[in-house]
């Protein structure tokens, strides 16, 4: 499963490709929440504060008017400039954000008034005020809150999708993706970090966690690309809303019929689906105190003492056959 | 088995397999000694990491935990290749560890009361969370739901598993909806945080326990602290993302050492039993404030969407 819109000759061109993708979801230039939000709807009121905390101006949300339907937005906020960055912290929220969106949504259910979100951050923000207010406990309870919102949520990733912090705003009945937006479980940067044990292969990271809406689309975890202006969002900010407007009213209308029951069991569903797993017999027996026969050949294989394994006499076909066979007796079950 | 390689068996009396140091008081442990103290250090009470097993072994009464969905196994759905194909790195965890995957997750009784129990498993890749152990997290929690059980999971992860991509991330959601129908039914979850419970995990279901107990020490934060250091550059606070910061912080209900921790959760299981709701109007009773779901519908569709 290859993102398909990347035409490339050998492993090189894929990375570059990709990568191109990546900076243009990074892009600063790219059209923000607040600004695609001002240019699809006809009315925009911004509301403020989590009411426990502060305001975090890296969550935005409030009321506004899409073709005649109202709704209520929540989004991430990126600055354009160096200075809205610093006051927006490179819309990396803090807990109030999460907080800020909780309360909006369930005020869109109460009034019941649809939800539409924009998604576009490179996570949430990892410093110290961030962990001592309870930032993983205000995602957590945000991607529940949304999980169980009885009323229709569509999602939509603009730019950057970045984990856990991009998700608790992400959990939608339909979620849309700009061509050039990412969505990934880390950054590359950080899993290059971890797996390579070095950030300069951040581009290989990006290749191999699939990121690009076309593979996220491909994966089941985007419903629809939408696709940009030639040269980027960026080059035609209200070509780019004129197109995200007409998925959304689609969706919202489409999503307005629905029993509200309905619609939060579908949702569950949804996300109950994501991922694939083989099943193979059970074991059924105990945990074994230490490695099995086959297991201690097969370390010694891995751990390249392979040449061990002619002098005692062992070819070392057994291992492998047994574990094929276990397989097999699984799928048959 | 009963052939006896030569050099297995040498391997197996290597010193380094007797005993263990202290990471924190530097003491020499004899190894079967360590075992026998739940793997806590005898000289300054450090945590070791326990093993599913060990973990099941102290929480639960003798042979009462009955394995679910033990044949459960991931796959590689991205073809991930880091430095090592995906596939490897699960064959190598798996012959390492002895278990398929990093949660195991079953019934079974604490001291006669029946819960639903998920442990996670530090040794398998780290804890991590790819779909087979959201998927376990997820059946522990909709099996508590059927059967009116309280719900226990015990963390133990470093977050989600970055070989499964979003579809890892996308775990966090199906836990966190999960456990969301639990705290609608009225179906306890005691969330027990273990060295480490960091990432995607914290940031799900572990913390959105009814209760939150964790072990002494216990690492728990949202990002690693090396990369809210690397990021931040700012001078970490003592003890920082230690279970006792998270208490000091509100958001761990209980600190209690592994020698307690059975005792804490039966004297807990005592006040969270499933509740029924009694309102009669309510119908199915399963909504959070006991009113019937026509009667949130009504709420919702006083006024019409379009307008």
């Amino acid at each position: 499963m290859v993102d398909e819109t990347v035409v490339a000759a050998n492993a090189d061109e894929l990375r570059a490709a990709v990568w191109q993708r990546v900076q243009q979801a990074r892009n600063v230039k790219r059209p923000h929440t607040l600004e695609l939000v001002r240019a699809i709807a006809t009315e925009v009121i911004e509301l403020h504060g989590d009411r426990l905390f502060r305001d975090d101006p890296a969550i935005v949300g409030g009321f506004c008017r899409i073709d005649g339907r109202r709704a209520v937005f929540v989004g991430h906020q990126k600055g354009a400039e160096t200075d809205e960055n610093i006051r927006r912290n490179f819309g990396m929220p803090h807990p109030e954000g999460y907080r800020k969106q909780i309360r909006l949504c369930r005020l869109a259910e109460r009034l019941g008034l649809p939800v539409v979100t924009f998604v576009d951050t490179p996570g949430a923000f990892p410093g110290p005020a961030s962990e001592e207010r309870g930032v993983a406990e205000a995602i957590a309870r945000s991607i529940m809150v949304m999980t169980g919102l009885r009323t229709p949520i569509v999602t939509v990733i603009t730019g950057e999708g970045g984990s856990g912090g991009a998700l608790a705003l992400a959990v939608g009945d339909v979620v849309l993706a700009l061509e050039n937006s990412i969505y990934s479980v880390i950054s590359p940067e950080g899993a290059a970090s971890i797996l390579w044990r070095s950030a300069e292969y951040a581009q290989q990271a990006a290749v191999a966690m699939r990121l690009t809406a076309a593979e996220q689309l491909a994966l089941g975890v985007i419903d629809e690309v939408v696709p940009e202006p030639e040269g980027g969002a960026h080059h035609n900010p209200d070509e780019t809303a004129r197109r995200l407007r007409a998925r959304i009213t689609a969706h919202l209308d489409t999503l307005a019929g629905r029993d509200r029951k309905v619609l939060v069991d579908a949702r569950y569903a949804r996300y109950r689906a994501m991922g694939e797993f083989a099943v193979v017999a059970p074991t059924g027996e105990p945990l074994p105190e230490r490695p099995g026969f086959v297991e201690r050949i097969r370390r010694l294989l891995v751990s390249g003492r392979a040449a061990l394994v002619g002098e005692s006499g062992l070819p070392s076909g057994p291992a492998e056959d047994e574990a094929e066979d276990e397989q097999q007796v699984g799928q048959d079950t | 088995m009963p052939i006896k390689l030569p050099f297995g068996g040498r391997r197996e009396q290597h010193p380094t397999n007797l005993w263990t140091r202290c990471p924190d008081c530097g003491e020499m442990l004899y190894n079967k000694q360590l075992d026998k103290n739940q793997r806590i250090c005898t000289r300054c009470g450090h945590h070791f990491r326990l093993r599913v097993d060990a973990r099941i072994a102290q929480l639960l009464d003798r042979d009462s935990f009955k394995e679910q969905d033990a044949g459960l196994q991931s796959v590689d759905m991205l073809g991930f290749v880091d430095q090592k194909p995906y596939p490897e790195r699960l064959d190598g965890a798996r012959t390492a560890t002895g278990i398929r995957d990093a949660a195991l997750w079953g019934t079974g009784t604490i001291a006669g009361t029946k819960v639903a129990l998920c442990v996670m498993d530090f040794a398998f890749m780290g804890g991590s969370m790819g779909t087979v152990v959201g998927e376990k997290v997820t059946r522990a929690a909709e099996h508590a739901l059927e059967e009116r059980l309280p719900l226990i999971v015990v963390s133990a992860s470093g977050g989600a598993r970055m070989q499964e991509g979003t579809l890892s991330l996308m775990q966090l959601a199906k836990t966190c909806a999960a456990v969301g129908r639990l705290a609608d039914a009225g179906v306890p979850f005691i969330s027990l945080l273990t060295d480490p419970t960091t990432g995607g995990v914290f940031a799900s279901f572990a913390a959105l326990g009814d209760v939150i107990v964790a072990e002494p020490k216990a690492l728990i934060g949202f990002a690693g602290a090396r990369v809210a250091a690397g990021t931040i550059a700012e001078q970490l606070p003592e003890g920082f993302q230690r279970a006792e910061f998270l208490f000091e912080h509100g958001f761990v209900d209980l600190v209690v050492a592994r020698p307690k921790l059975r005792e804490t959760l039966l004297g807990l299981l005592r006040y969270m039993r499933p509740t029924v709701h009694v309102d009669k109007a309510g119908g199915n009773g399963s909504s959070p404030i006991g009113r019937s779901p026509a009667f949130l519908e009504s709420l919702i569709k006083r006024e019409p969407a379009h307008g």
